[in-house]
């Protein structure tokens, strides 16, 4: 059934937000730590436990498989919502703080990537 | 009458609404990219800048802070794009993501975070000090915004900052999240971002989820899993490292 992979899914995002939640009261800030990385390994986890008994069937695979083609339509409604009107309207400051900090990032990713290529030769 | 009704209907319906609002964004924008661009530009790339420009335009109109969501009949886009549905989207393609690449690339990933959070953090309190600020509180703040606009005001209320400074540097945070959704289709093969392992590293040195959700969405969609679960942590980091470490070091070079 379509709803077992939709229930599957809802449950691994709910204890990964509870577990990031608790992280962070644990180091004493109030955000969800990890929440995400954390349900996607359970998520990971669960569906490649590989015994027969909590197998997928593809009609409840697909229960997972429409919320990832709904990905980029949730993403553009994200970008929908952004408070565009105050980036924009925040100043200089913030204007050259954001775009610096991209532009170096952007910058350190081909150095890092070569890095950890190298160290596994 | 008749348009007081659809009115009506569009707004008790929200997220309905949404759904098909954004499905005929999408049926447009993949026509656009088709005859403007030979394809070349991903339709979901000119979809996210649409949507960036219709939430300026919402943003001017009403004044509020959510965007094109702000206009009542188009509430519902706040629904679909919020952070329960992106996140439960995000998860969702994890499914059939490739454990080994996610174990492989697990330790740069990790570190990747950490120079991320300190990389941007020293760039934006630079930018701060250039602009004039000297008092620690307000360049550490600043600086926090750059990290994203989560990690600003809460370094910001942590050390007492002024409203002005704490809405910098949301402000810095925006211009980040906005600048990684639409840079990053374009310098994608420039950074090498085309296997897990790079954007794992991605993921960590940006940091901003709806940054790293947009650019990755408009980039290679099959990427998401690895660039999301390195971001995930990031902010986690930034409002442990900006308010301690990082303040004192702020500090100690402003004496």
């Amino acid at each position: 059934m379509v709803i077992y992979g939709v229930a599957l899914l809802a449950f691994c995002m709910l204890v990964g937000t509870a577990s990031g939640k608790l992280i962070g009261v644990l180091i004493g800030i109030d955000a969800n730590v990890g929440g995400v990385g954390i349900a996607m390994l359970l998520l990971l986890f669960l569906t490649n436990i590989g015994s027969e008994r909590f197998k997928l069937k593809p009609i409840s695979e697909s229960g997972i498989a429409f919320w990832t083609a709904m990905y980029i339509p949730i993403v553009v409604a994200m970008a929908a919502k952004q408070d565009v009107y105050s980036a924009i309207n925040g100043g200089m400051v913030a204007l050259v703080a954001g775009l610096l900090a991209v532009i170096v990032s952007f910058a350190l990713i081909p150095v890092l990537t070569r890095m950890s290529s190298r160290s596994d030769d | 009458m008749i348009s007081g009704i659809i009115e009506e209907v569009l707004a008790n319906n929200a997220l309905l609404t949404a759904f098909a609002f954004v499905g005929l964004l999408s049926l447009s924008t993949n026509k656009l990219s088709d005859v403007l661009t030979k394809g070349r530009v991903h339709g979901s790339a000119v979809a996210i800048a649409l949507g960036l420009v219709l939430a300026y335009v919402g943003g001017a109109l009403t004044g509020g802070t959510k965007g094109l969501a702000d206009i009542p009949i188009f509430a519902g886009v706040a629904f679909m794009g919020g952070a329960m549905l992106r996140d439960f989207a995000i998860v969702s393609t994890a499914f059939g993501a490739d454990l080994s690449a996610l174990k492989k690339a697990g330790l740069v990933g990790s570190l990747s975070i950490v120079i991320g959070v300190v990389l941007s953090f020293v760039v934006g309190a630079a930018v701060a000090v250039a602009f004039g600020y000297t008092d620690p509180v307000s360049v550490a703040t600043i600086g926090a915004g750059a990290a994203t606009y989560i990690v600003g005001p809460v370094t910001g209320t942590a050390l007492g900052a002024s409203s002005e400074v704490i809405a910098l540097s949301v402000a810095a945070g925006l211009i980040k999240s906005v600048t990684v959704m639409i840079g990053t289709p374009f310098v994608a093969k420039w950074i090498g971002l085309n296997n897990p392992t790079s954007a794992m590293i991605y993921g960590g040195l940006m940091g901003t989820t709806s940054g790293v959700a947009g650019g990755l969405a408009a980039t290679d969609p099959k990427l998401v899993p690895y660039g999301a679960m390195t971001a995930t942590f990031y902010t986690g980091v930034g409002c442990l490292l900006a308010p301690s470490i990082l303040f004192i070091l702020v500090r100690f070079i402003l004496g």
